[in-house]
């Protein structure tokens, strides 16, 4: 809905109202979002809102139990899952990591780790690598696949602040020179990438999507982030209309309970209108990191 | 010195160790050792039910060691039990029913040591045959699941949703490892088998740089701790299977020791992964 690039070319992927159940439990529910060529996509909510379920659903590693996944057919992923251990035992080096999924070129893993800026490391050991490098050293191979669909669990973990900025602005020319999609997870619920075309925040269901507001010309954010920072990162104002109370069940905004939320429920705003009603009321406890930088273009209802 | 039996162990020895070497490597990386040991086990149960019904004794064991992998795959999957305390119920009572059902067998007389800790003498010439035949194809398997048995090692997750099949490559590997312990039982004998898996790739990490290197490497490693096994046991009359260990553990020993090798102090910081 709120993709700007041409809105005819066939999403990549595509989940319809995708649900997935775990002994009983819905980890996610009624998720909706598509991501065409060139878009990005940032995922973000909670801890265990399941925002990795989503991607991986998305990607086909696992499986919807309620709605369905469309894929391009033939779609090339190129994936960095959150957690990633390598046994010890395994002597792999940075650059046999680079050819674990399919062969690649000498050229083409020497290019992509030099533009992730870890050439240095292509003959060490994964084990001996730091949490940053390694990210790097994954960020690397699952680019050098040349991927249609970019899917990234919270790459800048371990990654210091400078080096957050610097991987983001590596995803984001990745993507305007390959032209691949990109669905990113973020462990920060209100600043993602600023390229992030729609953000979906996630808590067992879509609780709200919009695009990120640039910071880049607000003075404040400038002097709390740095200006290169500014220009990179971006603030998602969420728009919730309820709240997830403790117990797990639901407070709409019309002051119904439920014991599960999702669209179609009844309770909800249509996500159409791009109402941007959220505040200190909201409750969700996403807000308050950001008292006094609640952005003033709110769009009138 | 060397009869004809002796040489027909030694090949048969060598042909085992070659093709325990690469999927040792998988043991040892995906940490199933104590899985091995499971199947192995149940491989009695294999030659009690090849005695009972009159089967081939490795189609039996193959069989048998096949279930029972497939059989834990399931209980797995209800994840009722941890897969350490359903291992040790699976590997126990595998072959503690063999060894009943053996012992009701009151009309058949068996080497019950010749089993579990192997017999080079059982080797004919048939057997030399099936070890080198199936080795063959479990190298030929092993080279065309190469990737994405890596793969899948390395992460499940990131093998399948870049277009491979980690679960398919589990349950060929699980085959694999049910052939090898129906091969390999007369040799090195059931409750030694994973040994042979595990000993020469554990000794062959020290000097490998890549994973294909510690594959050909511990299939190198195997076939010297097999020959000078055997000969051991030739020399002092000792069962073949733990000769065999006692070889391949000198060797492990020896390549501990820090021999010139800068490498030493990379095996030994062994902080894993965990931290990425």
């Amino acid at each position: 809905m709120l993709n700007f690039r041409s809105p005819e070319t066939t999403p990549l992927v595509r989940l319809n109202n995708a649900g997935v159940s775990r002994n009983g439990r819905w980890l996610v529910r009624g998720v909706e979002f598509s991501i065409s060529p060139g878009e990005i996509v940032t995922l973000i909510g909670p801890n265990g809102s399941g925002k990795s379920t989503t991607a991986k659903t998305a990607i086909g590693v696992m499986k919807a139990d309620e709605g369905y996944v469309e894929r391009k057919p033939g779609l090339k992923v190129g994936y960095v899952p959150q957690k990633l251990a390598v046994d010890w035992t395994l002597p792999l080096t940075v650059e046999r990591l680079m050819t674990l999924t399919g062969p690649l070129k000498g050229r083409e893993i020497e290019e992509a780790l030099s533009s992730t800026g870890v050439l240095h490391l292509a003959k060490a050991e994964v084990q001996h690598l730091s949490g940053g490098e390694f990210q790097r050293a994954l960020l690397a191979r699952a680019i050098a696949r040349k991927p249609d669909l970019l899917v990234l669990d919270e790459p800048v973990q371990g990654v210091d602040f400078s080096g957050e900025i610097a991987l983001y602005e590596l995803i984001k020319q990745i993507r305007n020179r390959t032209g691949c999609g990109i669905l990113l997870i973020s462990h920060d619920l209100h600043i993602v990438m600023a390229e992030t075309d729609t953000v979906v925040c996630l808590n067992g269901h879509v609780c709200c999507r919009g695009t990120p507001q640039a910071v880049s010309q607000s003075p404040e954010y400038q002097k709390l982030f740095g200006r290169r920072a500014a220009s990179t990162l971006a603030v998602y104002s969420h728009n919730h209309d309820h709240t997830h109370l403790p117990d797990g069940r639901v407070l709409h905004a019309d002051g119904s309970i439920t014991e599960h939320c999702y669209p179609g429920d009844g309770h909800h705003h249509d996500e159409d209108d791009n109402v941007h009603d959220h505040g200190d009321d909201c409750g969700c406890g996403h807000h308050s990191r950001l008292h006094g930088f609640e952005l003033k273009e709110k769009r009138d209802a | 010195m060397l009869d004809d039996f002796f040489v027909r162990a030694l090949i048969a020895g060598i042909g085992i160790a070659v093709m325990a070497g690469p999927l040792g490597c998988f043991v040892i990386w995906r940490r199933m050792a104590y899985f091995g040991d499971t199947m192995a086990h149940s491989a009695l149960l294999g030659v009690a039910l090849s005695l009972l019904l009159d089967l081939n004794l490795m189609v039996a064991v193959f069989i048998v060691a096949a279930a029972v992998s497939l059989l834990l795959l399931f209980l797995q999957r209800r994840g009722a039990l941890s897969t350490d305390a359903l291992l040790g119920i699976l590997s126990h009572s595998a072959l503690s029913i063999g060894l009943v059902i053996v012992a009701f067998m009151t009309w058949v007389r068996i080497d019950l040591v010749g089993f579990l800790f192997g017999d080079i003498l059982a080797v004919s010439e048939s057997d030399i045959d099936i070890i080198w035949g199936g080795g063959i194809l479990v190298i030929f398997a092993i080279v065309y699941l190469w990737r994405p048995l890596l793969a899948s090692t390395v992460n499940p997750e990131l093998a399948e949703a870049e277009g491979m099949r980690p679960e398919r490559a589990r349950l060929f590997f699980m085959l694999l490892m049910a052939l090898v312990i129906a091969i390999a039982m007369k040799i090195v004998g059931i409750l030694l088998i994973t040994s042979l898996l595990i000993i020469p790739a554990a000794t062959a990490r020290r000097f490998s740089t890549s994973p294909e290197i510690m594959a050909v490497l511990a299939s190198v490693i195997g076939a010297l701790a097999v020959t000078g096994g055997l000969f051991g046991s030739l020399h002092w009359d000792t069962p073949s299977g733990p000769s065999i260990v006692v070889a391949a553990l000198a060797l492990f020993v020896l390549s501990l020791l820090p021999i010139g090798r800068r490498r030493l102090e990379t095996a030994s910081h062994s902080t894993p992964g965990g931290h990425h």
